[in-house]
């Protein structure tokens, strides 16, 4: 599933990420690397972008960017 | 024996004291360290070329000897994405001829975001220097219920591990101490490059040895570093690649796209592999605790509802204490300049040395000093909502609306902050990371209204509708409209550079949300001087330089003696510019007196005010706008027409709302954009704009019959 689509509040684990253009290489040296676990905390008001949790901090990101990171959730 | 570094070499023998650089990852305390570690003993400029902060402070060690300490712009990775992080990741290498390679690096890491953290610090590892590792916030981390086990950290790096609370000063002295050894180890970490990159990473050292002259160890860093930082960012003052090595890493990188190969991505899970394994290893995760503090704020601060009416609060409270606190010490300087003007004139004989000193220099430099409170209180505000961490969440609340003009959050407040004064503004968009992006918030940042039009608006709607049975709310919604417009008009103006002129990638939004943390008052009350000192020293030289021309031209020629200083200005050079600039201004119903108040008001434009009183020689415009409002009601044109009509005032309140009338702001995006090229477009487009919309304006008007 599409981390765009994930619920607020459910935990994840990176399945792939797309093949790096810049600014997805900034996302894996932020620690956003498959199989890493993450959550999805809240989706800003106005609905983009979203924030996550991963390695013990929050990152925000837009959802342009989480449509192409696909995920497994976990319970 | 100290020798400045440029002398000596590189080495870290004990003939002198080694330069340290201070490195950490944005909002991990580096700024608090630094000034815990150096205090005042500070010096802030520039990097040559760049707009980056460039900061050198002095630490004493124990016996009293000076360190050198460079803070460098906070950084994620050395694969720079910013002009800041090219800093860095420049002077760690030593490619910058401005900035002598640092001796010795101090990593900062935010104790409670420690596998993130040490990504930067596993890519200084490889650098070769010694390095020395400070654990900040070790108080956060505990309190989240996790251990760090110092000693094991400190085997598995082979480098000194400093545990820290820069905010209440724990651990400095330790640190001190660490710093101040002859000699450090290097570390013994040892890191396998992946096998698939390996003989890539190998080929590039030895051609940037051998080509580009770099000692070994830096080389393998860089070939390293290239490896992850495709569109490697140049900034002014970095040397680029020679041809050699270029081609080399281009034959590779089309050996691996042919063959599928994420090389990049291959390097960068192989360092958090690294660092995965060393977290096992030190850091004992406690209980995890429910949400924390933190997380309760945010569910309010982002909340639908509380979210906008937080970000609402903020903003009033940001303008109310700007329009309330602000007015003391500004009716402080105002007095005193005034003071000053007139001991000036008691003490020296009438001529014309006197009325530059007082009506140029005092005058200018004044109607300057007299918006510093302002500029102070916004620097304060903006580095306090910095410190807390709520400038991310207002980024994170507004950055759909932004994105609209293809921009992003982080342009909000420096766009907010230009509704008091564009300075603070333009100077706050240093946090913007893409470089256009910036250009396009700096570019129209004096739409917004700032608090230098006030005095313009309350004089035109005064002429606009006198008498004291106008509703208050035609007056107020009269301002509102300008306010409107101008807003408007920047987002307009942001929406189409985005797709013209300044053209980019994607927008892009990865930002992290920092905990929010209490603000260390020092750090914001020194950044607040620093910043405002950088703007009275840039500023001020060309304000005075400016303030004296324009009085210049308004005291010269001379009229014949006896006459008053309405003939005199009449007949002066910005008089006749006045008339000159007639027939470009006539279209727009303004006659060539209201010329002279735009020629005098481009230094700043409450100066249009009291050249209105000069003009229609009204003494004492500024305290009471009665006898002035009387005076350009009563103003004509040749023929008996009537001047200041309802529609002129109108259109000379739109004009103000467009046209660039601010040396001040000026000279701040000449500093901020490093080029005239920038201002000079700027003065341009948004003085061809106020002359469009406003001949717009007034001929529709004068077609439906006003005016």
């Amino acid at each position: 599933m599409k981390l765009s689509e994930l619920p607020v509040g459910t935990n994840a684990i990176v399945r792939e990420l797309p093949n790096p253009d810049p600014a997805n290489i900034r996302l894996r040296e932020m620690g956003l690397l498959a199989g890493t676990k993450l959550s999805l905390i809240r989706v800003a008001p106005l609905g983009d972008p979203i924030e996550i949790k991963l390695r013990g901090y929050h990152l925000t990101i837009r959802k342009t960017e989480a449509d192409h990171i696909l995920v497994d959730p976990v319970p | 024996m100290l020798l400045p570094p440029h002398i000596t070499s590189n080495s870290t023998s004990a003939t002198r004291n080694p330069v340290y650089a201070l490195v950490g990852n944005p909002n991990c305390g580096k700024s608090t360290l630094f000034n815990a570690l150096t205090g005042l003993k500070q010096k802030v400029g520039n990097y040559p070329g760049v707009t980056v902060e460039k900061k050198i402070g002095t630490a004493y060690s124990q016996h009293g000897t000076p360190i050198t300490v460079v803070d460098l712009p906070g950084s994620y990775s050395l694969a720079a994405r910013s002009p800041d992080e090219a800093v860095t990741r420049d002077v760690l290498l030593g490619r910058r001829a401005d900035t002598p390679q640092p001796d010795r690096i101090l990593c900062v890491v935010d104790a409670t975001n420690l596998e993130r953290n040490l990504y930067l610090v596993h890519q200084i590892l490889d650098l070769g220097r010694p390095v020395i590792l400070v654990l900040n916030m070790m108080d956060l981390a505990a309190a989240a219920g996790a251990e760090i086990k110092l000693d094991k950290l400190e085997a598995e790096l082979g480098i000194p591990v400093i545990a820290c609370e820069a905010v209440n000063g724990r651990g400095v002295i330790d640190l001190k101490l660490a710093m101040s050894r002859a000699d450090l180890p290097l570390s013994r970490h040892a890191w396998d490059v992946p096998a698939a990159i390996a003989p890539a990473v190998a080929e590039l050292q030895a051609s940037l040895t051998a080509n580009d002259g770099k000692s070994p160890l830096i080389a393998r860093a860089e070939a390293l570093l290239l490896l992850t930082d495709r569109d490697s960012l140049r900034v002014a003052g970095s040397k680029p690649l020679s041809a050699r090595t270029a081609e080399t890493l281009a034959i590779w990188q089309r050996r691996w796209e042919g063959e599928g190969t994420d090389w990049a991505g291959i390097l960068v899970n192989s360092r958090y592999e690294a660092i995965g394994a060393i977290a096992a290893e030190v850091v004992t995760a406690g209980h995890t605790p429910g949400p924390s503090t933190s997380d309760r704020i945010d569910d309010i601060v982002t909340h639908p509802l509380w979210g906008w009416l937080t970000l609402g609060g903020v903003m009033a409270a940001l303008f109310l204490s700007i329009f309330t606190l602000a007015e003391f010490p500004m009716n402080f300087i105002d007095g005193h300049i005034a003071a000053l003007s007139d001991q000036v004139k008691a003490a020296m004989s009438p001529g014309d040395l006197r009325d530059l000193i007082t009506d140029g220099a005092i005058a200018g430099v004044g109607g300057v000093l007299v918006f510093l409170p302002q500029i102070l209180i916004l620097f304060f505000f903006i580095g306090l909502l910095e410190s807390t961490g709520y400038m991310a969440r207002a980024a994170f609340i507004m950055d759909r609306l932004m994105s609209r003009v293809g921009l992003n959050g982080k342009s909000f407040i420096p766009l907010l902050s230009s509704y008091a004064c564009a300075i603070p503004g333009i100077m706050a968009t240093r946090t913007i990371e893409d470089h256009k992006d910036r250009l396009v918030t700096i570019m129209v940042a004096p739409l917004m209204s700032c608090s230098a039009r006030l005095p313009v608006y309350l004089l035109m709607i005064a002429a606009l509708l006198p008498g004291d049975s106008v509703p208050i709310w035609s007056k107020v919604g009269l301002m509102l409209l300008m306010y409107t417009l101008g807003t408007v008009g920047a987002f307009a103006f942001a929406w189409l550079f985005k797709r013209t002129l300044l053209k980019g990638a994607p927008p892009l939004m990865i930002m992290e949300l920092p905990p929010y943390r209490l603000p260390g008052l020092r750090d914001v009350a020194l950044q607040m001087f620093e910043r405002a000192w950088i703007f009275l020293r840039r500023a001020g030289t060309v304000i005075l330089g400016i303030s004296i021309i324009l009085w210049f031209l308004t005291a010269y020629p001379k009229a014949p003696a006896g006459s008053n200083e309405q003939q005199q200005l009449a007949q002066s050079f910005a008089g006749r510019a006045g008339h000159a600039l007639e027939p470009a201004i006539k279209p727009l119903g303004f006659d060539w007196q209201i010329g002279i108040g735009l020629i005098t008001s481009f230094a700043a434009r409450e100066v249009f005010v009291s050249t209105m009183g000069v003009v229609f020689n009204v003494e004492s415009a500024k305290d009471n706008t009665t006898p002035l409002r009387q005076a350009l009601l009563a103003a004509k044109w040749p023929d008996g027409r009537k001047l200041f009509t309802p529609l002129v005032c109108f259109t000379l309140m739109i004009f103000y709302v467009f046209a660039m009338q601010c040396v001040s702001t000026i000279v701040v995006v000449r500093r901020e954009t490093n080029s005239w090229r920038w201002p000079l477009f700027q003065i341009g487009y948004l003085t061809g704009t106020a002359w469009l919309v406003c001949i717009l304006v007034y001929q529709t008007g004068r077609a439906l019959g006003f005016g």
